[in-house]
């Protein structure tokens, strides 16, 4: 039996043994069939594909499809392509380098700058690939070169085309703006459907709606001479170019409303309550998109990034603001959906204290408002009755209704990365801070402080919401997307995501107070309530941005610039059908009466009347104006 | 004491060609660092990963052989049910961290398990034994068939069609088998997706529609043809350059090493694999044992394979079926199951004196 194993182990290994001798044999075979093959290619034909390489003539190009355009509401372009032209040169189509750019630069303007980096492109890289010598040639320019073309042998002009938002920073915020293809880039999108395309949307609708303004590429086997020069185009599949957007936006309304903000930091959102459009949507300050197409060198960049008032920062979507006592309106009707009697009163001695406890929360005025009902702690901003009313309904009360408006929710606007906000509540402070809640937290709530984190997009929408008497609709930048060449488009609109349960006379109630704080004699935004053609319902508000120690006051002429309050404004008008509601926050503005009223009061006369007030400007009333800080109210 | 051990005429085979390959890389993929980088990280996991296993003893190979196999299967089916979809086709599995491409792991499991079939009775095989050999080989290959994955599954044929060749798969079956598949052929033909069928029908004429499908096929003979005997000089391909090559840093990166580097590059580069291949045929002669025997040769000559169908594909002698160049073409999944396979040979060797029967 051992022998017969053995044997059989011999037999096999001399069995396998001898087939992998023929397999090296074979090994050699295909070796040799290999070499043979690329000797028959490198060396029999070389002659003739060495021809072949050097006039390839024919070549498949991929055409970049037009991007999509973006308009307006009004149809005005906000987004377009224009054509740009690049000078370029292959060092191998020319005879005397030196002598062509001698003769170009007497038509072209070049200057020695551009020259030297073309000559440095020119050593570093193979002779047969174009290199550039001049960017952007002005129309003049390229007329010019076209005319003497035939003595520029080896040299082109290339035409492509650019995106250019001819509105500049202006709505740099809404738009965003395209960029070349970087790596990372190209490790996410389909590589295929961006063949001969240089950019892509980066931010903002150009990014939100890539795939819709892209188009679809196309093919083209083009014959070109042997300076790869275009002789002819021999087969062409044509590209489908890029859907376009129209917005709801109104560019010339948002190039005002940013006007009328001046320099000052801040955002201001304009909505049209019904339907959820988006009207205006600034935040201040801007950048110019445009230098970002081609991409921006470092310096300007970092002088960007490193500005002390962030203009990269996209303040009315990602900017988040204690709302202040611009949710008091909210809260009152908190309170009344929950039994507190619309005509209690509460005694405002200026400051507030919880049971047992010494701390003062203190009302915005030293001396106290004294009796205060509903309406008028709406209209004079009354901190001491807030107090006291979020101490009634308790923090699940008060973060439920103010939740329903959209406060610490993301509006759903269609722009890629909302922040959701932050209206606080038990679970949260226990999942987030693993703290329990304290009630003296439920008290600075209740005048949209503490916790707190509003963007001025919800403000906008959560106003949006009360203007519609509790219902609450998406916001939208964008109306419709076109769909090719037809008239055909699929409309964006915001759906309703929610409508507030509250008792219809609750909510007039609440307008009307509102409505008392511009066009009554003490409240706190009379002053823009002056000579207007329409009725506005509103309400001021001041965001802390330092806390104010125990006992101390707040004297804004002793704070630096960055630690002065947000100014806030949030109304709508007109009071009964209402068309606009705007939403207006200005960073360490001071005062919302003062900073943020007037601002949207010229949006509304732009939107509402077409009064430019920067035009015939209206008297200034800022500086007699009284504010929720000021003691201004007794007049 | 644990020592290391490693195969160096392999080793340094495989290093030399590693550095060739990032020497094309660089031109090929348009002079990009990541890229680059990229590759340079994966050759150090895929050389860490043959060291690893060149540490291990084929009598364990034998005895896994079976899981190895029922998993890789089980994985292929998985693949089909929940793939993740890349390129037009579903390959890969998500596994949390990485995806994994099941069909790499059959290109080794599949060879280890028809040696299990075949090393389990004396050679020559019954026919009985014979028939497992096939249902094992023919089963995954059906199944990576169908996720597409033309390159793969021929790939996969071949590597077990040299196991049966290597355990003496008699002459006159082989002429037998030779016949019925130049019969079957044309049924297979129909079969095939409209794309394959055209790439096979360009290559007995690619001059026939230069500009549609055979343009990527002349592009690439152009390339060749035209680099001469000494090439065009390294980063100054015209061809590669101007773009006319498709897919010049991975299935066609033959291409740009031939017109840059002419015709000695190519002659070192094929003294290069096919020494690197005959030391794997000279590990499986001198080894102890026949299933070691049989998986060597046939990881060695699959691996020659490799390398016979890329370059037959890319100077228009076979039809594109999308087989990268071994070592050289930029991707990571096929050179890590690569030097898995080396290291595997590297153990068999290693361990030939242990192994005695």
């Amino acid at each position: 039996m051992e022998q017969l194993e053995l044997k059989d182990y011999l037999r096999e290994t001399g069995l396998i043994q001898s087939r992998l001798i023929i397999l090296g044999v074979i090994l050699i075979v295909l070796t040799l069939v290999l070499v043979g093959r690329i000797w028959y290619l490198q060396i029999y034909s070389f002659k003739r594909f060495e021809v072949l390489s050097k006039d390839n003539r024919v070549r498949i190009v991929a055409v970049p499809p037009v991007r999509g355009q973006i308009f307006d509401r009004k149809g005005r372009v906000v987004a377009e392509n224009i054509p740009v032209f690049t000078l370029e040169v292959i060092p191998d189509g020319v005879d005397d380098l030196d002598i062509l750019l001698d003769e170009l630069s007497k038509i072209i303007q070049i200057s020695p700058n551009q020259i030297r980096k073309f000559k440095g492109l020119v050593r570093a890289r193979p002779d047969f690939e174009s290199q550039v010598l001049k960017l952007n040639l002005s129309e003049e320019e390229v007329a010019r070169f076209f005319v003497n073309q035939y003595r520029f042998k080896g040299a082109q002009v290339h035409a492509r085309s650019q995106r250019n938002y001819p509105y500049g920073g202006e709505l740099v915020h809404v738009l965003g703006y395209v960029g070349r293809i970087n790596q990372q880039d190209l490790e996410r999108i389909d590589q295929k459907a961006y063949k001969g395309t240089e950019y892509i949307g980066k931010l903002g609708i150009e990014a939100k709606y890539e795939d819709h303004l892209l188009g679809q590429a196309g093919l083209e086997h083009v014959e070109t001479n042997a300076h790869g020069r275009r002789v002819r185009v021999l087969d062409r599949e044509p590209p489908v170019s890029g859907n376009d957007i129209y917005l709801n936006i109104d560019a010339e309304l948002q190039v005002k409303a940013r006007e009328y903000l001046g320099d000052r930091r801040g955002s201001i959102i304009a909505i049209e309550p019904e339907t959820g459009d988006v009207l205006a949507f600034v935040s201040n300050p801007i950048y110019d998109p445009n230098k970002f197409v081609n991409g921006i060198d470092y310096s300007s960049y970092n002088a960007l990034r490193d500005d002390i008032n962030r203009p990269l920062l996209n303040r009315a979507l990602n900017g988040r603001y204690a709302p202040g006592s611009t949710i008091k309106g909210l809260v009152s009707l908190a309170g009344l959906e929950s039994g507190w009697s619309r005509n209690a009163e509460v005694v405002c001695p200026g400051y507030f204290k919880l049971k047992g406890s010494s701390h003062r929360y203190r009302c915005w005025r030293r001396g106290g408002h004294g009796s205060m009902s509903m309406a008028e702690s709406i209209m004079q901003s009354c901190d001491v009755f807030y107090y006291q009313l979020a101490n009634f309904l308790g923090i699940d009360k008060l973060h439920d209704f103010l939740s329903r408006f959209g406060l610490g929710e993301r509006t759903g606007i269609d722009l890629i990365g909302e922040p959701s906000g932050l209206m606080p509540s038990r679970e949260w402070k226990r999942r987030v801070r693993g703290n329990p809640w304290y009630p003296g937290e439920t008290v600075i709530t209740g005048i949209g402080q503490g916790y707190s984190l509003a963007t001025p997009l919800q403000l906008g929408v959560m106003t949006a919401t009360l203007a519609n008497r509790g219902r609450r609709i998406e916001p939208r930048l964008v109306d419709r997307l076109a769909q090719g060449s037809d008239d055909v488009s699929v409309d964006q609109s915001g759906s309703q995501i929610a409508k507030i349960n509250a008792k219809s006379d609750n909510v007039e109630a609440i307008i009307e107070a509102m409505q008392a704080v511009i066009e009554h004699p003490r409240g706190t935004a009379r002053a823009i309530g002056l000579d207007a053609q329409y009725s506005i319902a509103g309400k001021t508000g001041t965001a802390q941005v330092v806390a104010i120690a125990q006992g101390a006051k707040y004297d804004e002429s002793k704070l630096s610039d960055f630690h002065k309050d947000h100014a806030l404004f949030v109304s709508f008008a007109p009071v009964d059908k209402p068309k606009i509601a705007v939403a207006v926050i200005v960073e360490n503005g001071g005062s919302g009466s003062s900073a943020a009223a007037p601002v949207a009061r010229k949006v509304m006369d732009y939107y509402l009347l077409d009064i430019d007030a920067n035009a015939e400007p209206i008297e200034e009333q800022v500086s007699e104006i009284s504010n929720d800080q000021s003691d201004g109210t007794g007049a | 004491m644990f020592k290391i051990k490693c195969d160096i005429p392999l080793l340094l085979g495989l290093l030399v060609l590693c550095g060739g390959s990032l020497v094309v890389l660089w031109s090929a993929g348009g002079e990009n660092t990541s890229l680059m980088f990229n590759q340079f990280i994966r050759m150090l996991v895929a050389l860490l990963v043959m060291m690893v296993i060149a540490q291990i003893r084929p009598d364990s190979w034998f005895r896994w052989s079976p899981t190895i196999y029922t998993i890789g299967l089980i994985m292929l089916i998985l693949v089909l049910l929940v793939g993740y979809t890349g390129k037009g086709a579903q390959r890969w599995l998500n596994l949390g961290v990485i995806r994994f491409q099941p069909s790499e792991l059959m290109k080794i499991a599949v060879p280890m398990m028809i040696a299990w079939v075949l090393t389990r009775r004396t050679l020559p095989p019954s026919l009985t034994n014979l028939i497992y050999a096939f249902l094992v080989l023919l089963v995954p290959a059906a199944l990576i068939l169908i996720q597409p994955d033309l390159g793969t599954t021929i790939m996969i044929i071949m590597s077990g069609v040299l196991i049966i060749f290597l355990a003496g798969f008699s002459w006159r079956s082989i002429g037998i088998a030779a016949f019925c598949g130049s019969l079957i052929a044309p049924i297979l033909f129909q079969f095939l997706r409209p794309y394959q069928q055209t790439r096979i029908l360009t290559l007995f004429d690619p001059w026939s529609d230069p500009l549609g499908a055979g343009y990527h096929s002349i592009q690439s003979m152009i390339a060749i043809g035209s680099g001469g005997v000494q090439g065009k000089g390294w980063n100054a391909g015209s061809q590669s350059k101007l773009e006319f090559i498709p897919e010049r840093h991975t299935d066609f990166i033959f291409s740009v090493f031939s017109e840059e580097f002419g015709f000695i590059g190519v002659a070192l580069l094929f003294l290069l694999y096919t020494m690197i291949t005959l030391r794997g045929l000279y590990i499986a002669y001198y080894t102890k044992d026949t299933f070691s025997r049989l998986l060597a040769g046939s990881l060695s000559m699959t691996f020659f394979f490799y390398v016979f169908v890329n370059i037959g594909m890319v100077s228009g002698m076979l039809p594109v079926v999308g087989v990268p160049l071994p070592l050289i073409s930029y991707g990571g999944t096929s050179m890590v199951t690569l030097m898995a396979g080396f290291g595997i040979l590297m153990g068999i060797h290693n361990h030939r004196s242990l192994m005695s029967r």
